[in-house]
């Protein structure tokens, strides 16, 4: 017993910090240490962002050189103050505060003095900077905007936040991210890959040299440019024609389901979101809830499509055979649901497909809508069939373009009325506000302007998309470059275009024609509600209007939305027709009305909620 | 007998144990010292040059240990004995103060400790004693002398203070046992320490609750002609919670914050996490970065002169107590089981040739040599890989320094040329 005693400690002892170390060094440990390894510091070298050109390789964002003076503040030497401020452009006491926060921060790390100096004060500094010790200057590259439109569709850049840093691995703390738009969807193409250099520190934060001779620094790679879709003159002057109005403005070309155009309205100038400046305007931007310019409406506002969606409801009727192009119904300047009647605007009279959508008459749609589900024993399995056809255009979800924000719109199923009217208790006359686009349905401009696409393609469009080009080569995404088919056949759209052209010819927008171009279109007045102290109130209708053209052979099809403008053609057909104009033929021939759409503001309009007096809607100043 | 005998007799295997590891100790005293723009291994402004030198000295220390008569250190280890108390006792005149502990004589080339040659001579001198032939463990007074012959060094070098060193000569009650001290002390003072640890993580209910419950067991498992000795066991039970509860007094009342924050971190009673924060920048700056150190090395190490904390001086006293952790983050699980495997077979191989000694002497010495390499090497990884509290105590043969690194060359060697006196011996 005595003999062995010690010889089992010192085997006991031995299991037991073999067992320990085991514990530290094997299950403990992870192999990514050198990240959090106090005694490693990793220094980046940002790539410089790759620019964003239009269709045509207009540039639209590039990059300018910013400069920062840095200082580390324990290797400042007693400076002239004064001269120094001066040069610098700020007062002595916020210098002296700037350098008391930096000593607070770290004395032996470098904190940003004075940021984003301009080119000139740059020069001027540059000479003189070696008279000051412990001040240097970093520089960096900032985005330039070569236009002052396409803010939402390109967003911006800003800091990393916690949500970026536990997604991405990548990102460290202080680095700079895309935010909405081309450049948060487009953020690993054009940001390119970071370099980055190891370097041994000492207890007290000092280099003293690279980690393992360097070798598993890294070089930066550049990012890519990138070609958008946007015709960057048409987009510019979409914006110019929203001035003081609200509301979206989608055009795609048909034959690639390239985005030509995305206007929200208002909007905002990009090179706001850069600089000095970039918090203060970003407050100002984000918390204006009235005008919401940080809002997309083009591809984030849903609303009522109101009468546009006619065209599909009739083709979904030609498709099963509920009418052909010649049934017609009669107008009696409305329509009766039960003992109600519903107004209409058309003139009243008999009514036939052609009529029908160039009229926009309510009473035909309605009948022509009624006549679907009376294909079907029960209303139930006319809904899932109305369902199927309407959502094969791409409405009722997100469309998969490739843009970061949106919404899905809404194409209400049968589920959606069970739940809402009860199992089997409600029937076509319920919803047949879905027959002229007003009920409960609900669009976004973008799916709107996709929507008239796949009518221009008769049958079939390609998901729209941004981006064009990487490096110059054209992008070869599947999702992008095969069609997708609705579920009506070719043969029912030409009547449904005739009808269109003649929207256009003698219709609703009879007014609006551009000369030597034949466009075919449809207008929409969209009734529209708010609530002014939990008082329904309805406001001014919304103009809607979709084109395409040329008819026969489709180069550019686009939806207009424009909230409390009143009828369709009065302010959405007209932009419509000028943007088509522009377009087509890069320049504008009718300059009064060009003038009049630059000018006028529907302000006045969107100030009456707000106004706290009673007002009138739909007044007819022009 | 000639030097060629001992050449023939002394145990090379302990040898060789001894030579890798002061070798490996030499290697991560290079790694934790070196900088880049020193050259030469032998350069002796750099400590790891320095290091060079004092192996040097311990080689030629070995030569002359080996080359004296075995009988000489029986004979001498009282002179010995006081030579190194008067030597302990001078450094309250002469000593040089090193890091708030007057350890120190200064000789101008090097520091001597006189703490380590003490370690030697208290080792010799208990042998001596233990092996008188009127020298009776069993008895009470003889047990005093004993204990008086451990507690003299130990009473001078704790007002130094250096508790570390103190520490190390209760080691040598393991020879007292080997001689024949009952058994039971040792059972009272390892129930000493657990009661003392228990009730600091889980209050005197508990070490009550417990001590009950295990006395249940006892008797419930005992064997029918087993006599219950009731009133020893309720004894001990009393004496048990009485402790404890002063324990509570002694470490909430006596103790300092810093004693409390180093227990605290040793057995994890600070649940607090900003505290724990508090504690691992302060009292357990050491601890923590050792670990982490450590940790960092994984499996393979990090490779010779690789190690990034090591580099960066994160872990302070890297190259004397903590010497370790470059072990560690450098070599990693590899490096560091393979120093603590050496370590157990030269401790094994001492029990073993201690065991096969003939002469009474140079079994206790040769004891009294384990225990000591043992409790510096115990406590030493145990506090760098952080299951013992902090106590300063080099590792043998592995640490930087000039005195500890003879110390323990001389107290081994002197064992193997006992060992390998051991058959011209006829008692």
């Amino acid at each position: 017993m005595k003999k062995i005693l010690l010889s089992s400690i010192i085997v006991l002892i031995g299991i037991t910090f073999i067992g320990r170390l085991s514990y530290l060094q094997i299950f403990s440990f992870s192999p990514d240490q050198v990240l959090e390894d106090p005694a490693i510091k990793a220094i980046y070298d940002y790539p410089e962002r790759g620019y964003i050109y239009d269709r045509y390789g207009k540039l639209l964002v590039g990059n300018d050189p910013a400069y920062d003076v840095m200082v580390i503040p324990r290797e400042v030497k007693p400076l002239d103050t004064l001269e120094f401020c001066n040069l610098l452009g700020i007062e002595k006491d916020r210098f002296i505060e700037k350098l008391r926060k930096a000593r607070i921060y770290s004395p032996r790390l470098p904190s940003v003095l004075v940021p984003q100096l301009s080119k000139e004060d740059y020069a001027m500094l540059q000479e003189k900077m070696r008279k000051y010790e412990g001040f240097y200057i970093q520089k960096r590259s900032l985005r330039y905007y070569d236009t002052k439109a396409a803010a939402n569709v390109l967003g911006y850049i800003r800091e990393v936040n916690e949500r970026d840093l536990r997604k991405n691995p990548y990102y460290v703390q202080g680095e700079l991210t895309g935010g909405r738009g081309v450049e948060q969807q487009y953020e690993e193409i054009l940001r390119g890959r970071k370099g980055v250099q190891y370097i041994q520190k000492d207890r007290f934060n000092r280099d003293i040299g690279p980690y393992k001779g360097g070798i598993l620094d890294t070089l930066p790679e550049q990012g890519k440019e990138i070609s958008l879709t946007l015709d960057k003159e048409l987009q510019e002057y979409g914006e110019l024609l929203m001035h003081g109005k609200r509301g979206g403005i989608v055009a795609i070309e048909p034959l690639s389901g390239e985005i030509l155009a995305m206007i929200s309205g208002p909007t905002y100038d990009p090179a706001l979101l850069v600089g000095r400046e970039r918090s203060k305007n970003y407050s100002k931007l984000h918390y204006d809830t009235i005008a919401k310019p940080l809002f997309d409406r083009s591809i984030s506002a849903e609303g009522s499509p109101g009468s546009p969606f006619k065209i599909l409801n009739a083709l979904v009727a030609l498709q099963e055979g509920a009418i052909q192009p010649r049934t017609t119904f009669r107008c009696y300047n409305g329509f009766y649901v039960g003992s109600t009647k519903r107004g209409c605007h058309c003139g009243g009279g008999i009514r036939n497909l052609n009529s029908g959508i160039y009229k926009s008459c309510n009473a035909y749609f309605a009948g022509t809508f009624r006549k679907v589900y009376e294909q079907f024993p029960t209303t139930d399995e006319g809904q899932d069939v109305w369902e199927k056809h309407i959502k094969s255009f791409g409405l009722g979800d997100f469309l998969g373009y490739d843009l970061p924000t949106g919404r899905p719109g809404r194409i209400p199923g049968k589920a959606y009325y069970d739940k809402w009217y009860g199992d089997n208790r409600w029937a076509s006359s319920y919803i047949i506000s879905n027959a002229i686009g007003q009920g409960e349905v609900a669009v976004t401009p973008v799916q709107l302007a996709n929507m008239t696409a796949a009518i221009a393609n008769r049958g079939y469009y390609y998901t729209p998309h941004i981006l064009k080009k990487i490096e110059g080569e054209d992008i070869s995404i599947p999702q992008y470059v095969q069609p997708k088919y609705t579920t009506i056949d070719k043969e029912h759209f030409e009547p449904i275009i005739k009808g269109m052209a003649d929207v256009y010819k003698k219709g609703t927008a009879r007014w609006v024609q551009v000369p030597g171009i034949e466009i075919a279109g449809k207008t929409g007045t969209v009734e529209n509600f708010t609530k002014i102290d939990t008082v329904r109130t309805q406001l001014t209708d919304h103009s809607v209007f979709v084109a395409f053209a040329p008819v026969e052979s489709p180069k550019i099809a686009l939806a207009v939305y424009i909230e409390n403008g009143y009828y369709g053609s009065r302010y959405a057909g007209h932009i419509a027709s000028l943007l088509i104009e522009k377009y087509l033929k890069r320049e504008i021939t009718r300059k009064d009305l060009e003038k009049r759409m630059l000018e006028k503001t529907l302000e006045h309009e969107y100030a009456k909620p707000y106004s706290g007096e009673e007002f009138k809607i739909n007044e007819y100043v022009w | 007998m000639s030097g060629r005998k001992v050449l023939k007799r002394i145990d090379w295997l302990t040898v060789l144990f001894y030579l890798l590891l002061v070798g490996i100790g030499w290697v991560n005293i290079y790694s934790s010292t070196f900088s880049e723009n020193s050259s030469s291994f032998f350069d002796f402004s750099q400590l790891y040059g320095k290091q060079l030198l004092f192996i040097g000295l311990s080689l030629i220390s070995i030569v002359i240990v080996l080359t004296l008569e075995a009988g000489f250190y029986e004979r001498f280890s009282s002179i010995l004995y006081i030579i190194s108390m008067v030597l302990l006792l001078g450094l309250f005149v002469f000593g040089k103060t090193i890091a708030g502990a007057t350890s120190w004589y200064d000789l101008g080339f090097f520091n001597f400790q006189p703490s380590e040659l003490a370690k030697v001579a208290t080792a010799l001198a208990l042998a001596k004693y233990l092996s008188d032939i009127q020298t009776d463990i069993k008895k009470g007074k003889d047990q005093l002398y004993a204990f008086l012959i451990i507690l003299i060094p130990v009473f001078l070098i704790i007002p130094q203070p250096d508790p570390g060193s103190a520490l190390v000569f209760f080691s040598l009650v393991f020879v007292l046992f080997r001689e024949g001290l009952p058994l039971y002390y040792m059972g009272l003072a390892v129930l000493g320490v657990l009661v003392f640890i228990f009730t600091l993580m889980f209050g005197t209910i508990w070490v009550g609750i417990g001590l009950a419950l295990i006395i249940a067991l006892f008797l419930l498992l005992k064997k029918a002609s087993f006599k219950v000795p009731i009133a020893p066991l309720l004894g001990i039970f009393v004496i048990s919670i009485v402790f404890s509860l002063s324990v509570n007094f002694v470490f909430n009342n006596v103790f300092e914050q810093r004693h409390r924050d180093r227990f605290s971190l040793w057995l994890r009673l600070e649940k607090d996490p900003d505290k724990l924060e508090q504690i691992r920048k302060t009292i357990g700056y050491n601890t923590y970065q050792s670990e982490k150190a450590i940790e960092s090395g994984g499996f393979f190490g990090k490779g010779f002169l690789e190690g990034t904390r090591t580099k960066g001086d994160f872990v302070p006293e890297q190259h004397t107590d903590y010497i370790f952790t470059t072990v560690g983050e450098e070599w990693g699980f590899l490096g560091t089981s393979i120093v603590i495997v050496l370590f157990t077979m030269l401790l094994l191989r001492l029990v073993f040739l201690a065991e096969r000694q003939k002469s009474d002497f140079s079994r206790m010495y040769g004891y009294g040599v384990i225990s000591i390499l043992l409790i510096h090497y115990f406590i030493n990884i145990g506090m760098v890989i952080g299951v013992l509290p902090t106590i300063g105590i080099p590792l043998p043969f592995f640490s930087y320094g000039g005195s500890g690194l003879l110390g323990f060359t001389v107290l081994l060697f002197i064992f193997l040329k006992l060992d390998a006196n051991r058959l011209n011996e006829w008692s």
